[in-house]
This record gives structure tokens, C-alpha cells and sequence, in this order.
């Protein structure tokens, strides 16, 4: 069975290992602005939410990419950026509508989650598992609510 | 059952894909209107910057891709429809049969109405012979003068100016993309061009070309004259219509389209740049030619034309552009509607700016200059139709907090 990244923000303290280790693993630099995965706070609410791509079914951002840069991982369910391919258009930052794959300026490429191979850093660097990696068969929506938490997520969203 | 399939850009490709998942047994015919393999416009500026070889712009990178598919390519242009005899003829040999047919033949440039536009150094930019003829031409110092500064006029700058041309722009209105941008982000635009380099000439148009001792000669409207070798014609597209004239499909601007992208003619359907189809935002129809549209309504379309009803939920126009390095984007209503609210912040020296249009708690619209995180949100929460609650006041407050709204109202997790 695919496993796919599961978040629980209540277990999160916002210390931000998940994005160092996920900078270190890409780019062999411990550079949070540079992580593919980001804690977003909310200050009034004291609360921390991790948030990177679900891999979901729909995959609008493999569908938009104009040449075809975006292909699937069979093994892990991974949608994985070909950095030589891609041309940098941006189409696919303005197609995902989760705001999970984004332009890199230095690079001239867009960047997302990709699993590790099945091994991800994120999780692995979580000291109270506030993320895992575990077994899924649920879609794009259902993964959407597992990361929120909660199910009364608004539908027309996805 | 055959499938014909008229237009081999991303809304014909992405259908003959859907087509053959969907329908294992189907006989799949693409009619290619350009030749060489199919390929993506988009991809054309990073073509003229050099970032690319012709093969990068294909829209499938594997040679054997259609083979393997059994997706049978012809090469040819359609020049009419018989909705009757079911056939698609194209000009010379025999026409070809289908059972359901799709029109996904996208649009091309609609040239401006003065003398001279026909000459031989008046081109446009829009397919992949066009780019290659201007690679061609192009050298350091090549005088090109453009007409038109809307979003294919802004794009294929960077890969004009890579090449060391000396680039006049010609802007009828004051202002640069004014079909996606705001006063400001089009003035920061416009400021971000000139300090590059490039002279923009607004409130002008040509009044005629001439050519003479091997160049152009542009006269604008207030009588002065430009040289130029190259005139490049960007100011606008208008659907590929023409072969439909007696077929009985019922055209408008586009192709007229319901829900399941069906023409007035059964079995006879349209994807892309030609649909004219709903606006989620709007609830009227409209042509909406973005790349992400196409697709998607080539997906749609084809599950239909194999038998499995699929509707089209509506899209709405958004789009990102880089002129110059600069990235700018625009989202749904960015004008605004009548009696909603807006927010913005602007940082003039760094070229940033993003605005936010409301209609009561929901987000319609957006123009953003020099952000690009994350700015898949603003399509999730305005297709989404997302009520912001208390959020909204907080955008307003600030409104780069996109990212946290969306996560908040759209997934309730703070
Ligand atoms: C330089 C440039 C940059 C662009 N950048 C962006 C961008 O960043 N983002 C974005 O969203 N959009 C962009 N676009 C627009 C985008 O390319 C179009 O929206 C998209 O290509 C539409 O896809 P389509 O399949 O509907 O039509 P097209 O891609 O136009 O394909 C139509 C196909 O039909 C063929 N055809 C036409 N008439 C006939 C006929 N009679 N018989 C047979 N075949 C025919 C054509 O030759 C073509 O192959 C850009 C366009 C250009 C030119
Ligand atoms: S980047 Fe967005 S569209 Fe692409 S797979 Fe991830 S969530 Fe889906
Ligand atoms: S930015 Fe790259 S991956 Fe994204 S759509 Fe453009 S070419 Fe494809």
C-alpha cells in the first residue's frame, strides 16, 4: 500500500525540524526558507500547522505543466518536478490550488514535496510526531481533511 | 466508436490521453495543423531566451509516446465540418470520418487593421514557426518594434532582449496588460520595462508599414516615423473559427458549449482556447484562453465523448507572467465587483504589490507583483468559493496572510 505524509498541527510546537531537515536533505543547507514543507503560525491562535504537497489524485499541477515536467513516482505516488525539464513557466504555482508547489528564484525552477524516495526527512526529523508517514488509500480530499484534522472541511474547496 | 480529435495543442493532446485511458478499444485520430510533433506555445519564451532546444517545447518529451497510445497522428488543417455526413475534410484526399468529434484547433493572432500588415517583416509571435522565424532574424541590434504589450507581448520580452535586440513597444492604451492587471501593478510593470531598457511608447499606434530599402518604416498616429526591421504584431488572439462556417454548430464568440462541453451539434464537442463555456465567477459564458483551462477542458470533454458524463465545473481566468524577471500574476475579478471591498500593500522601490478583491467574505479576485509563495491559494480559495469568516478582517489588516487564511477557512485548522 502507498503511505502518504499525515500531519497532526495539535501535536506541533512550531520547532521548525521538520523544515531544517527537509533544506538539509535538498539542498544540503540547514535553510528553512528553502524547505518544501512549511509550519505556518497563527499567532492569535498560539497554533502551529505544517503543510506541503498530498500528492493528490487530481494533480492539477502535472495536468497544467505545459511540458510535461511533472511526472508520478509509481512506487511512492510522488508527483516529482524534472528540474531539467521543467522551464520555470509557473503555471503549475497558479494551478495547484493548495499553494504547494512553488517557484524557486535562484534556481529559475518550482519546487514540492517528493517524498524522499518513500523515506521522508520531514517526518523522520519530527520529535513528537506531529508528522508521519503512514499507510493511505484515501484521495485528494480525504487527505486534505486527515491533515486538517477534522472533517467539515468545505468540499467545493477541492 | 472513432474519435477525431481537430487541434494538437494541450486541450487536443491532454483529450486523445483521456480518450485512450477511458476507452481502451477506441480508434483515436489527432489532426496536427502545425507540423512536427505536438508542442506547447508556453514553452515558446524559454525557446527564444535559449533555455531550451525546440524538442523542450514538445508537450510529450517520449518519441514513441502517441505510438504506444495508439493515438494516430495526421498531419493537416481541417477547412470544413459535415455534421451530416459526419466527415472533417481537409482541403485535399479524403475527408476524414468520425463517430464524436473534438474541436480543440485554439486560437491565433488577431492582427491590427493597417496598411501594410502583410509585409514580409511583420510577424507575430504565437506559433513555433513564428519563433523560429524571429530566432532567425533576430540579432544584436535587430530594430524590432511591438505592438502590443498584453500578456504574450510581456512574456517573449525576456528571450527578445536575450537575443541583444533594440525593442521599441508600441501601447495603444496607457497601459500595459490591461486585460489582467490593475492601474498599479500594470504602472509597476511598465517602470520595471523602462529601467531594463526597453523605450514603451503609450497612448500610440501605428497608422501604416512601409517597407523600404529592405526595412520597415512604422508611422504612428501623431507622424513620427520608426525604423524597424522586425514589426511584431502581439495584441490579442481570436478563436480558430473559420472552417466552422456552414456546419451548423453554433458559434458566438467561441464555440457554444454546455456543461458537458457538447456543441449545439450532438457528438460534436469543443476544448480550449475555442470553447466558449461558463465562468464560475461570472456565471456568463466566455472564452478563457489560459493553459490550465485547456487541459482541463480537453479532460473533461474527452471522458464525455467516451461515454462517461463528466461536467465542467466552470473555470475562471488566472495567470502568471514574467516580464523581465518580474513576476506578476492575476486571479479571477481583479477588478473588483460592485459593492465588494478590496485590500492591498504596495512596496514601490521592490517592486511588490498584492491587492485582494472581496464580495462580502469571499475572495473573487486577486493582482499580486513579486509574490510567488504559495499563490495556488488564491485559486482554492476563490474557486473554491471559500467564506473567509473573521479572516477576512485580517486580510484586510494584512493581506499577505493568504496562506494562513486559506489553511484557516478552507481547512479549518486554526
Ligand atoms: C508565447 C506564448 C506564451 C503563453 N504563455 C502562457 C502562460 O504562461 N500561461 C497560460 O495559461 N497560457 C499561455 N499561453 C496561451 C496558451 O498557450 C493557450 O491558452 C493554449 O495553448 C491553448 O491550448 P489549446 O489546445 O486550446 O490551443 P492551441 O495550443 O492553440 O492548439 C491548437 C492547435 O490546433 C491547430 N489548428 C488550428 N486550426 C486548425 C485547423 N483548421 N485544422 C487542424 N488544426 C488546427 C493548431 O495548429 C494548434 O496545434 C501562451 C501563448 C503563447 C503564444
Ligand atoms: S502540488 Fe498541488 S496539485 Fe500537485 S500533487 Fe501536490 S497538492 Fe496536488
Ligand atoms: S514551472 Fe516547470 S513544472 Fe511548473 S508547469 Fe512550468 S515547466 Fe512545468
Amino acid at each position: 500500500m502507498q503511505k502518504s505524509l499525515h500531519i497532526d498541527p495539535n501535536k506541533c510546537t512550531g520547532c521548525l525540524q521538520c523544515e531544517m531537515a527537509c533544506s538539509w536533505e535538498k539542498y544540503q543547507s540547514f535553510t528553512t526558507a528553502k524547505s518544501r514543507l512549511k509550519v505556518f503560525s497563527f499567532h492569535h491562535e498560539g497554533r502551529f500547522v505544517p503543510y506541503t504537497c498530498t500528492q493528490c489524485d487530481e494533480a492539477w499541477c502535472v495536468i497544467a505543466c505545459p511540458v510535461d515536467a511533472i511526472r508520478l513516482d509509481p512506487v511512492t505516488g510522488a508527483k516529482i518536478v524534472l528540474e531539467p525539464t521543467c522551464v520555470g513557466c509557473k503555471v503549475c504555482t497558479i494551478a495547484c490550488p493548495f499553494g504547494t508547489i512553488n517557484y524557486v528564484a535562484q534556481t529559475g525552477k518550482v519546487q514540492k514535496c517528493d517524498l524522499c524516495d518513500g523515506a521522508p526527512a520531514c517526518a523522520k526529523a519530527c520529535p513528537t510526531a506531529a508528522i508521519t508517514y503512514v499507510d493511505s488509500d484515501w484521495t485528494g480530499l480525504d487527505k486534505m481533511r486527515q491533515w486538517a484534522g477534522k472533517t467539515d472541511t468545505n468540499p467545493a474547496t477541492v | 466508436m472513432r474519435h477525431l480529435i481537430i487541434g494538437s495543442g494541450p486541450a487536443g493532446v491532454v483529450a486523445a490521453e483521456t480518450l485512450r485511458k477511458a476507452d481502451p478499444a477506441a480508434e483515436i485520430t489527432l489532426l496536427c495543423g502545425e507540423a512536427g510533433p505536438p508542442y506547447s506555445r508556453m514553452a515558446i519564451p524559454y525557446l527564444l531566451k535559449g533555455d531550451i532546444a525546440e524538442q523542450g517545447t514538445h508537450l510529450r518529451k517520449e518519441v514513441d509516446h502517441y505510438d504506444r497510445l495508439r493515438i494516430r497522428l495526421v498531419t493537416g488543417r481541417a477547412t470544413a465540418v459535415d455534421t451530416q455526413a459526419r466527415t472533417v475534410s481537409l482541403g485535399q484526399g479524403a475527408p476524414l470520418p468520425f463517430d464524436r468529434l473534438l474541436i480543440a484547433t485554439g486560437s491565433r493572432p488577431s492582427l491590427e487593421r493597417v496598411p501594410g500588415i502583410d509585409l514580409p517583416g511583420v510577424r507575430s509571435c504565437w506559433t513555433l514557426d513564428d519563433a523560429k522565424a524571429i530566432l532567425d532574424q533576430a540579432r544584436p541590434g535587430t530594430r524590432i518594434v511591438q505592438m502590443g504589450a498584453g500578456f504574450v507581448g510581456c512574456i517573449i520580452m525576456e528571450g527578445l532582449l536575450s537575443r541583444g535586440v533594440d525593442l521599441t513597444i508600441l501601447v495603444r492604451s496607457g497601459y500595459m496588460v490591461r486585460r489582467m492587471m490593475n492601474a498599479t501593478a500594470s504602472g509597476l510593470l511598465r517602470s520595471w520595462c523602462e529601467a531594463k531598457g526597453v523605450k514603451i511608447l503609450t497612448h500610440t499606434q501605428p497608422t501604416g508599414i512601409a517597407s523600404e530599402g529592405g526595412s520597415l518604416q512604422v508611422t504612428l498616429k501623431d507622424g513620427r516615423i520608426l525604423p524597424a526591421d522586425i514589426y511584431l504584431s502581439a495584441v490579442g488572439v481570436d478563436p480558430n473559427l473559420d472552417f466552422l462556417q456552414g456546419s451548423g454548430i453554433e458559434v458566438a464568440q467561441g464555440i457554444v458549449v454546455d456543461a458537458n462541453l457538447q456543441s449545439s451539434v450532438p457528438g460534436v464537442y469543443a476544448a480550449g482556447d475555442v470553447a466558449e463555456a461558463t465562468d464560475c465567477l461570472t456565471g456568463k459564458r466566455q472564452l478563457n484562453a489560459i493553459q490550465p483551462n485547456a487541459v482541463e477542458q480537453g479532460r473533461i470533454a474527452a471522458l464525455n465523448m467516451a461515454g462517461r458524463p463528466a461536467r465542467f465545473k466552470g473555470s475562471f481566468v488566472f495567470n502568471v507572467l514574467t516580464t523581465l524577471g518580474l513576476v506578476s500574476s492575476s486571479f479571477g475579478e481583479w477588478q473588483g465587483v460592485a459593492g465588494g471591498e478590496s485590500c492591498e500593500v504596495l512596496d514601490e522601490r521592490r517592486y511588490r504589490y498584492l491587492n485582494l478583491q472581496f464580495d462580502g467574505d469571499r475572495l473573487i479576485g486577486a493582482n499580486t507583483v513579486g509574490f510567488t509563495d504559495h499563490v495556488g491559494a488564491l485559486r482554492g480559495l476563490i474557486e473554491g468559493r471559500v467564506r473567509l469568516g473573521a479572516w477576512k478582517h485580517r486580510l484586510v489588516e494584512d493581506p499577505t496572510l493568504i496562506m494562513q487564511a486559506y489553511l484557516a477557512a478552507a481547512h479549518s485548522v486554526a
